[in-house]
């Protein structure tokens, strides 16, 4: 049992008062991230960074990720009181929990949905303490065509499973990978795609791509959308909590089946969104009474909800052991540690041992601190969304300023994010995926020097990829999800082919 | 009435965004793959050159878009579906354009002078508020901006002439 002393070992770390300190203030933090409209997980994270620069970096990243569990919880909250889902992945939740809440049972709703989020944080946290060790002990014999094929697998996967269109996936992909190669190459000294312009000399930041793309972008879709907030009142005592957490018991099913979907729907890079949804349908599928769905019925917030946290959680373990993050907001995560100077991957495990369990330590933690915040608060954020959104959209733009400016002190980051933010309006109206964008940004450096790092070794021979077992199966697996939709769409074209001829 | 009605049914038809996109994208990837030729996309004596792994993705971004864009063009009479009513575009720009003025005026006046004008002119001009709720919004978040981020987390913001005449 290394695994448990390690754990014990990061408790010892995590567990300082300034540490706990950091904690609760990134919780809190990250509840207010998930409750405004505009800025989620990702580019929460994102513009309070900067905040944590001059901190060591066991308590930066403890507040950091204290800040991503704050805003799952958050999203709850919204989507529960107002039917608006504060990220993506709590749409699910709006289905029953807000026919709950207009039958005066908003109590329950957000007992269940805090709990359930809990449980599947906690499962996919006690996943990651027992694998992560094991993969990154595996991984540490990865040379660079292995890393070139587990991240040649993400992106493809990202063609194969995404619900937009292939194509489009393809293209906000490649914008990624281009945007990354701007400035200088970092194996020649080479200047690339700059024109002449020194702001270019260090690329673009996926920062302030985030901040403009989810931040500003999502501010002009909701000012399109025209909202008003009309929201439900929320009252909880311990006698609700208590009478719910009984209830639960009954959903042990609903819980085993989510967790084991969020965490496989984390892992491989779909994200919590379609964990949500998936698990959401397979509850609704599994269930005797199916019409109960979709009118407030509690099981119908247990299941997307233990999805979406356990997705968010285990997003975290291949970035962690591998250097590849399972969603945007591990990709921000990961931006942070390579700030930090820290490289992600299996050495991590090694050389950092302090900075990984006393992570895993706080994920413990930060969970079950958050669990007993968001039920003690919840009256508190429902007052903050009743602020007229004519004094919240400024705010958050004010607040994307801040976050984008703070990056590198620099006004032409400002002007970027501005750029992104139109971007993004037009990319998610368009149904360009925003995910694979950010991703390559964050990884195309990486995934570069990989793939020239494999070509040095087999001289440009495109064969090293296939070269032994390990690396040929994920290259393999990779170009099968690629050419996924393409089988897709070819077998629609022989049907309508067939159609017509008949 | 009438008018009105017409206005919330007629709007901006999505084949135009949606060209537009595919076009930039497109060029996007030209500029890619120019800038690759240019630092050699070849084998130098020492591995790959620098243009060499960027030249694909421009390629890739090139035949991408190429291929949007043909969808685009293929159904463009009938498509009739909607980027955006009128009225909703009209709501966006009134977004979009206070707040290029505010980036603007971020990088003149520093970050607090023009995010009190920001708020304040939401504030009146989106929002009923009278003009004490409106000076005490305005002022208070540029004021806990301050606070939180300059004196508490020693994180510098962008500052301009105002801050400088004030000492800061």
């Amino acid at each position: 049992m290394e695994e448990f002393s390690n754990l014990m070992h990061g408790f010892s770390v995590a567990l300082t008062w300034g540490n706990l300190g950091f904690m609760l203030v990134g919780l809190l933090l990250g509840v207010l991230i998930g409750v405004l409209p505009g800025l989620g997980g990702a580019n929460g994270v994102a513009i309070l960074l900067p905040l944590t620069f001059s901190m060591n970096p066991t308590s930066a990243i403890i507040m950091l990720s204290c800040i991503y569990w704050g805003a799952l919880f958050g999203g709850a909250i919204t989507s529960i009181l107002f039917n608006i889902p504060g990220e993506p992945w709590s749409v699910a939740t709006t289905f029953d929990g807000y026919p709950m809440a207009q039958q005066g049972r908003a109590g329950e709703a957000l007992t269940a949905a805090f709990t359930s989020s809990f449980v599947g944080a906690l499962f996919a946290v006690i996943a990651i303490t027992f694998l992560a060790p094991l993969l990154a002990r595996f991984a540490l014999q990865f040379g660079p065509p292995e890393f070139f094929a587990v991240q040649m697998l993400t992106f493809c996967s990202f063609v194969g499973m995404s619900k937009d269109p292939p194509i489009k996936t393809l293209a906000a992909m490649m914008l990624g990978f281009a945007l990354a190669a701007v400035g200088m190459d970092s194996v020649t000294g080479q200047l690339r795609m700059t024109y002449g312009f020194p702001q270019l000399l260090k690329g673009f930041d996926f920062l302030i791509a985030v901040i403009g793309l989810f931040g500003i972008g999502e501010i002009l879709l909701t000012m399109e959308e025209g909202l008003s907030f009309k929201g439900k009142s929320a009252k909880i005592n311990p006698r609700v909590v208590w009478h719910t957490w009984k209830e639960l018991f009954r959903y042990k099913r609903t819980f085993l089946r989510s967790v084991l979907i969020g965490c496989w729907m984390g892992i491989t890079p779909g994200g919590a969104t379609p964990a949500s949804f998936m698990s959401y349908g397979m509850a609704r599928r599994g269930a005797r009474d199916k019409d109960a769905f979709g009118k407030g019925n509690i099981e119908g917030v247990v299941a997307p909800e233990t999805a979406a946290h356990a997705a968010g959680t285990s997003a975290l373990l291949p970035m962690l052991t591998l250097g590849i993050p399972g969603s945007p907001t591990a990709a921000v995560l990961l931006g942070g540690l390579l700030i930090w100077g820290l490289q992600p991957g299996p050495l991590l495990f090694v050389e950092q041992k302090d900075f990984v369990w006393g992570l895993i330590a706080s994920m413990y933690l930060g969970n079950l601190v958050g669990l007993i915040v968001v039920l003690t608060t919840v009256p508190f954020w429902a007052a903050i969304l009743r602020i007229p959104f004519s004094i919240i959209a400024p705010v958050i733009v004010v607040i994307c300023a801040i976050g984008a400016y703070t990056v590198h002190n620099s006004i032409f980051d400002v002007i970027m994010m501005l750029v992104f933010g139109v971007l993004g309006y037009l990319f998610k109206k368009l149904r360009y995926p925003l995910a694979p964008l950010v991703l390559a940004l964050v990884l195309g450096d990486m995934a570069e020097s990989s793939f020239r790092q494999s070509m040095l070794l087999s001289q440009g021979g495109l064969s090293i990829f296939f070269s032994n077992w390990l690396v040929g199966s994920l290259m393999v697996l990779a170009l099968f999800l690629l050419v996924l939709p393409g089988w897709g769409a070819f077998k629609n074209f022989l049907r309508a082919r067939e159609a017509r001829g008949a | 009435m009438e008018q009105e009605n017409e206005a919330a049914r007629t709007g901006l038809a999505r084949r135009w965004p949606e060209a537009g996109v595919a076009l930039l994208l497109m060029a996007g990837g030209i500029v890619v793959i120019t800038d690759s030729l240019r630092v050699g996309i070849g084998w130098a004596d020492d591995g790959p050159l620098a243009g060499y792994f960027p030249f694909y993705i421009g390629l890739v971004l090139v035949l991408a878009s190429a291929w949007n864009l043909f969808q685009a063009a293929r159904h463009w009479k009938k498509d009739v579906v909607l980027f955006a009513t009128w009225p909703e575009l009209r709501d966006v720009v009134s977004m979009l354009v206070p707040m290029t003025i505010f980036v603007v005026a971020v990088a003149f006046l520093g970050l607090y002078l023009p995010s009190a004008l920001l708020l304040a002119y939401f504030m009146r001009r989106h929002g009923s508020f009278g003009w004490l709720a409106t000076l005490a919004i305005s002022a208070g978040v540029p004021v806990t901006a301050f606070l939180l981020f300059e004196r508490w987390f020693l994180v510098p913001l962008a500052k301009g002439p105002i801050e400088a005449w004030l000492g800061f």
